[in-house]
């Protein structure tokens, strides 16, 4: 026996290693059709554990008040510090990736019926993710104590003010002042180091441990785990480890070019993932000419902006979330994936994402500036409350439409993309 | 289905080219800049001490990390460009006290480090070559990038010496200075972020063909 295995037998003997090493990869069966839409599951672990680590370091170099923020952030990390600049770039645009990764994952989700049974727990723990994830998005950019940092901050806590007869007492103790101040600084930077990590981390875990409990779904929507062999392995089904290991290696490779040409050549992403006011500290008596959120949350800013009234724009921000938790209970169709759905469903999906997109678009503009890419004059804030009446619709109407479209055979085995 | 997903991008690219435009002001013109001429670096960081210091700080800058990145060595720093401290590490303050600048321009002037980072270069460069007489403005100047701001035209006597096409020089060089001290490792992250890159493009050609070899047997 080498000594390998001797010190792994003492371990087995107290804690289940190898157990979890085997459940959890090289025992794991995963469909063998995955195809490029599966590679943002294990990106998205791989940007936590950036977000992780640079965090750590970044908060070494972080002074949490009022008057050193800023200072922390330009003198120390940018300009002190060997290599602060790229902890600092690593992580701002680590946030970036962070959305751009789950947003297409999600879509993933969508285009495969990844959230339908048996897995509706799987899309929920994901979606609790993702709303912790927007959660720390928004601490973290009070951070920097910049100009966009500030008043973007008092935009989205301002939205608590919409809330009748408590909305004035909500707002001050989410601030812990009567504006936003040092104070709240601190508790962001409390919240956004310690408290929504340990809660994405402990979602994290409970999203994969349910994902492996009921196997992962694939490009064909088929249940691999219906068809096993003498062993009890499904046939369609191939080990994580090595196979997605080395298999997603590729895609670690691909996306940290990506990731990294804009850490090093783009930073500031064009003024979307470092908004230009923010290189300005933040001054409570001047108010920027424009405020407009971090690109990742402009679809529901949008959605926000689209309705007149403010408690009711509040509400249909929050519903445009919420009726994402109820996604699975919506999809009647009786296939999975979008391959053997019926036109309506691709058709459907197809302007869901252009609606998403404009969306994303509107909320960054001016509402009363004209839209400048299509052929018909229009407002922005009318393209946007075209989208948001769409973006509902998309969501209420399925269950009509997928009751009743006509879909295609589902083949017993899964088909491999060539 | 590969069709609807191509139609969706198509769709969606001008709108994100869209969304990447801006409003532009008729004066604005593209910045000369260029972060590896240290000489332009130099004559920038000596008009800026001579001139900007007077009235506004570079509060998250050295002295210290100007001479070292410019190549310009720690005494002549010394001699000639600090004004109001003998310690090369000390941070660039104004030489202006507390709160004259409200008192003589109706506000404090702003810190500079981070200007170009906040309006750009190309606004930077073009504000400081946009000065116009205009008599009813308190110092007798307005700006077409910067209407009616509280800024007198602090280099006019450096423009009517040197004329326009040797100021508009001084002011690429001084531009150049700016952009590198709102961002003093800019073209190192460049030049480092070229062999990361490479390292990467290395690194896909062991990683693909062992993707390849693990997965040949599996149809």
């Amino acid at each position: 026996m080498s000594l390998f295995q001797s010190v792994m037998g003492w371990v087995d003997a107290r804690f289940p290693a190898t157990k979890m090493f085997e459940d959890h990869m090289s025992k794991y069966y995963a469909p063998k059709n995955f195809n490029f839409w599966y590679f943002f599951g294990s990106l998205a672990l791989l940007v936590l554990v950036n977000q992780l680590l640079t965090g750590i370091w970044l908060t070494m170099l972080y002074n949490p008040s009022g008057e050193g923020a800023f200072a922390s952030v330009e003198l120390n990390m940018m300009r002190d510090v060997d290599y602060g600049w790229l902890l600092r770039y690593l992580h701002s645009t680590g946030a970036t990736a962070f959305f751009v990764v789950v947003y297409l994952h999600m879509f993933r989700g969508m285009l495969y019926g990844s959230y339908r049974a048996p897995r509706e727990l799987v899309w929920i723990f994901g979606m609790t993710i993702y709303l912790a994830l927007m959660a720390e998005a928004f601490m973290g950019y009070l951070l920097p104590w910049g100009q966009m940092s500030y008043w973007g901050a008092q935009v989205i806590i301002s939205l608590f003010g919409a809330v009748p007869v408590f909305g004035d007492a909500i707002m001050e103790w989410i601030r812990g002042d009567y504006l936003i101040s040092g104070i709240t600084l601190n508790r962001f930077f409390a919240l956004h180091v310690v408290a929504l990590p340990i809660v994405i981390l402990a979602l994290v875990l409970m999203h994969i441990i349910a994902l492996h409990e009921v196997g992962s779904n694939n490009p064909d929507g088929i249940e691999i785990k219906k068809l096993k062999d003498e062993n009890g392995v499904p046939l369609d089904g191939i080990p994580f480890h090595p196979y997605y290991s080395v298999h997603d290696l590729v895609g670690i490779v691909v996306f940290l070019f990506v990731f990294l040409t804009v850490v090093f050549f783009f930073p500031e992403g064009g003024g979307y993932f470092l908004e230009k006011p923010n290189f300005e500290p933040a001054n409570p008596l001047k108010t920027p000419d424009h405020i407009a959120p971090v690109w990742y949350f402009t679809p529901f800013y949008a959605i926000l902006r689209a309705v007149p009234d403010k408690l009711f724009g509040v509400i249909a921000m929050g519903a445009s979330i919420a009726v994402l938790f109820v996604l699975p209970w919506l999809d009647r169709s009786p296939v999975k994936s979008i391959r053997y759905k019926g036109w309506v469903s691709k058709v459907m999906l197809g302007l869901f994402v252009v609606a998403f997109v404009i969306l994303g678009i509107c909320g960054v503009k001016q509402p009363d500036l004209h839209v400048g890419f299509l052929p018909f004059e229009i407002t922005y804030r009318a393209l946007g409350q075209i989208c948001t009446v769409f973006y509902f619709a998309y969501f209420i109407l399925m269950p009509v439409w997928t009751s009743i479209e006509t879909c295609k055979p589902v083949p017993e085995r899964v088909r491999m993309a060539h | 289905m590969n069709k609807v997903f191509l139609s969706v991008i198509v769709l969606c690219l001008p709108l994100l080219a869209e969304a990447a435009g801006g409003g532009n002001n008729e004066y604005i013109v593209h910045a000369p800049i260029n972060l590896d001429d240290k000489v332009s670096l130099q004559r920038g960081a000596q008009i800026f001490v001579n001139n900007c210091l007077g009235c506004h700080s570079a509060q998250y800058m050295r002295y210290g990390r100007v001479a070292e990145d410019l190549g310009i060595p720690p005494e002549i720093m010394r001699e000639n460009m600090m004004f109001t401290t003998d310690r090369i590490g000390d941070t660039m303050h104004t030489a202006m006290p507390g709160d004259l600048g409200k008192k003589w321009f109706g506000v404090v002037p702003p810190d500079l480090t981070l200007v170009a980072r906040v309006r750009g270069e190309d606004w930077l460069y073009s504000y400081l070559t946009n000065f116009y007489e205009d008599e009813s403005r308190p110092w007798g100047v307005n700006n077409h990038v910067f209407p009616d701001v509280a800024m007198p035209h602090v280099l006019s006597n450096m423009e009517m010496e040197l004329g326009e096409d040797k100021f508009n020089e001084a002011m690429a060089d001084l531009t150049n200075y700016m952009v590198y001290m709102a961002e003093p490792i800019r073209a190192e992250r460049e030049r480092l972020g070229v062999y990361v890159l490479i390292f990467l493009a290395v690194l896909a050609v062991p990683v693909y063909f062992l993707n390849k070899e693990y997965w040949k047997d599996i149809h």
